[in-house]
């Protein structure tokens, strides 16, 4: 891709950076509290986002700016197979109306932080625990990692040649929030969604406008994708089970992330997370309208090396430097925003469930915040070296793997919500270790691939891995449970004691 | 839970089971079938929950 530099562009761009870093910093006395040095502040903006902030919140941490970049990435280079991410964000929403406002009300009453708080009020075991805190710490730095490579993706796209951006950019975004916690990415996601919103209804009119309508756009993309031989329009019946499965799966992992979580914590009442499982899905026709984009790469004929920059050259192609400069904008403050609560939830879990549970038992709520702001700098710092030293593709195959971790602490933290009364903190325990080795196995054995094949005699099954990992670690976690009661009732308790 | 909670399970019938929309025709504004169909069901989820939310909002 040429990048020359368009100074209009970057103009514009460095204007709309400029104008967030100003609210990072504000935002610290945004809905002021009498202080700051308590992790229900810094790490929670207080608890009491309302239906409107937490849906802007939830929004902006959800659809990142790598989403925007790789879904139509997937969509340009898979056809059909790359809009599972459609399915996916529509489904999670009955699921989260169900499940978070029971969540958060039981985190509300306890004062927990983080996913792990609540996993080790359900069942007393420090092991359980730091697995489920470790799971959301680990899969959450390549997530972190992503947002930066989106945030890359725009930055050279503009021209501005090597890694300094980047790098300044982080800095910037570490500081403020450092010293605004949470409240930070949520007033400038404000911003971001707004910006994101006019970016897309613009781009998903004008472009077809230009390219003869999207009967037109399918057609051109129906015909790269035969020319290549690979990918199409439409699903082959091969890929019905990977796209359902791969749908399904990550509907179940999404609010599982810390993140995520972290959003749904810090709300104001359980009828916040109702309203908002009505309300989110808006972001989601957004997400599908970005996901045309890939086919309208094909459409508008691309010479593209690498499909993460599809989004990019479109915007390049048609429109003017200011509004590319201001599109480009949208897309890094939309890195910013997750990026910022994904240090958040981490450093939270890091506080909570390492260094409150190992380190200092009797942490203050103040020295809570002064530690998890601490590690905030720290987690960053960490994606940042990743992104500057190791190879992309590692990141992206990390990512992959995290999504699948993280489903395995589905059965503590959710069915534990739901059901304790069938696991015991052994059995969880056991299920995690199966779900979080068996699987990371079987995406290695297939090359990195987040689908694995099962031939049962004549017929084969496809499916996405998370699940079949999350299926192995339900089977111990169920079994090792009722070994466990059956052992405890007849009065033997050596059976697994760990 | 109330009963009707179950029309929460609607939205992933729908979606899941891809043998009911994995087709080009009819299309709708040049897009085909598949992918309008999907993108109906955003609106149409935000209903299912938003009545399901009447019922079951004065349960606290």
């Amino acid at each position: 891709m040429t990048a020359e530099l368009d100074v209009v562009a970057v103009a514009v761009f460095a204007a709309f950076f400029a104008l967030v870093t100003v609210l990072g910093f504000v935002a610290a006395r945004w809905r002021r509290p009498t202080t700051l040095a308590h992790l229900d502040e810094w790490g929670l903006g207080g608890r009491k986002f309302g239906t409107w902030v937490t849906w802007f919140l939830l929004g902006g941490d959800v659809y990142t700016a790598y989403t925007m970049i790789a879904v139509p990435a997937l969509v340009y280079g898979l056809g059909a197979y790359g809009f599972y991410a459609v399915p996916y964000a529509i489904i999670v929403y009955p699921l989260v109306f169900l499940v978070m406002p029971v969540l958060w009300k039981v985190a509300h009453a306890k004062g927990h932080v983080t996913a792990a708080d609540i996993v080790h009020a359900r069942f007393p075991s420090r092991p359980l625990e730091l697995a489920v805190a470790a799971t959301g710490v680990i899969a959450t730095m390549p997530y972190i990692a992503l947002q930066l490579i989106g945030m890359a993706a725009v930055i050279h796209a503009l021209g501005l040649q090597g890694e300094l951006p980047l790098v300044a950019a982080f800095i910037v975004l570490a500081l403020y929030t450092y010293s605004s916690g949470l409240r930070a990415p949520a007033l400038i996601a404000f911003v971001k969604d707004t910006m994101l919103y006019i970016v897309v209804l613009v781009v998903v009119v004008v472009v077809p406008l230009e390219l003869g309508g999207f009967g037109a756009i399918f057609e051109a993309a129906d015909k790269a994708f035969r020319a290549k031989g690979a990918g199409g329009i439409l699903l082959e019946p091969s890929q019905y089970l990977p796209y359902a499965s791969l749908a399904l799966g990550s509907t179940l992992a999404l609010f599982l992330y810390p993140h995520a979580l972290t959003g749904v914590m810090a709300s104001a009442s359980a009828d916040t997370i109702r309203k908002n499982a009505i309300l989110l899905p808006a972001f989601s026709l957004l997400l599908g309208l970005v996901a045309f984009l890939g086919f309208m790469g094909h459409a508008a004929g691309l010479e593209i090396s690498d499909s993460n920059h599809v989004v990019p050259a479109l915007l390049k192609a048609y429109f003017p430097g200011w509004f590319t400069g201001f599109a480009f904008a949208a897309i890094a403050i939309g890195a910013l925003v997750p990026a910022a609560i994904m240090s958040i939830g981490a450093a939270n879990l890091f506080t909570r469930n390492f260094w409150k549970a190992y380190i200092d038992p009797n942490v203050t709520p103040a020295g809570e915040a002064r530690i998890a702001k601490r590690t905030s700098l720290v987690v960053k710092f960490g994606a940042l070296l990743v992104i500057l030293y190791l190879p992309t593709q590692f990141a992206i195959y990390l990512h992959l793997l995290g999504g699948m971790w993280i489903l395995q602490t589905f059965p503590a933290l959710i069915l534990g919500l739901f059901v304790p009364h069938w696991f015991r903190a052994e059995g969880l325990l056991a299920g995690w270790v199966v779900g979080f080795s068996g699987g990371t196995f079987l995406a290695w054995w297939n090359g990195f691939k987040p689908v694995h094949t099962i031939v049962l005699g004549e017929t084969s099954l496809t499916l996405y891995i998370g699940l079949l990992a999350l299926a192995a670690n339900l089977l111990v976690a169920l079994l090792v449970s009722g070994v466990m009661a059956m052992g405890s009732r007849n009065g033997s308790l050596s059976i697994g004691k760990s | 839970m109330r009963k009707v909670s179950l029309l929460l399970a609607v939205p992933f019938v729908a979606l899941l089971w891809v043998p009911f929309y994995n087709f080009g025709s009819p299309s709708l504004f040049g897009i085909p079938f598949f992918y309008w169909y999907q993108l109906s069901w955003i609106p149409i989820t935000s209903l299912v929950i938003y009545t399901v939310f009447r019922k079951v909002r004065d349960d606290g």
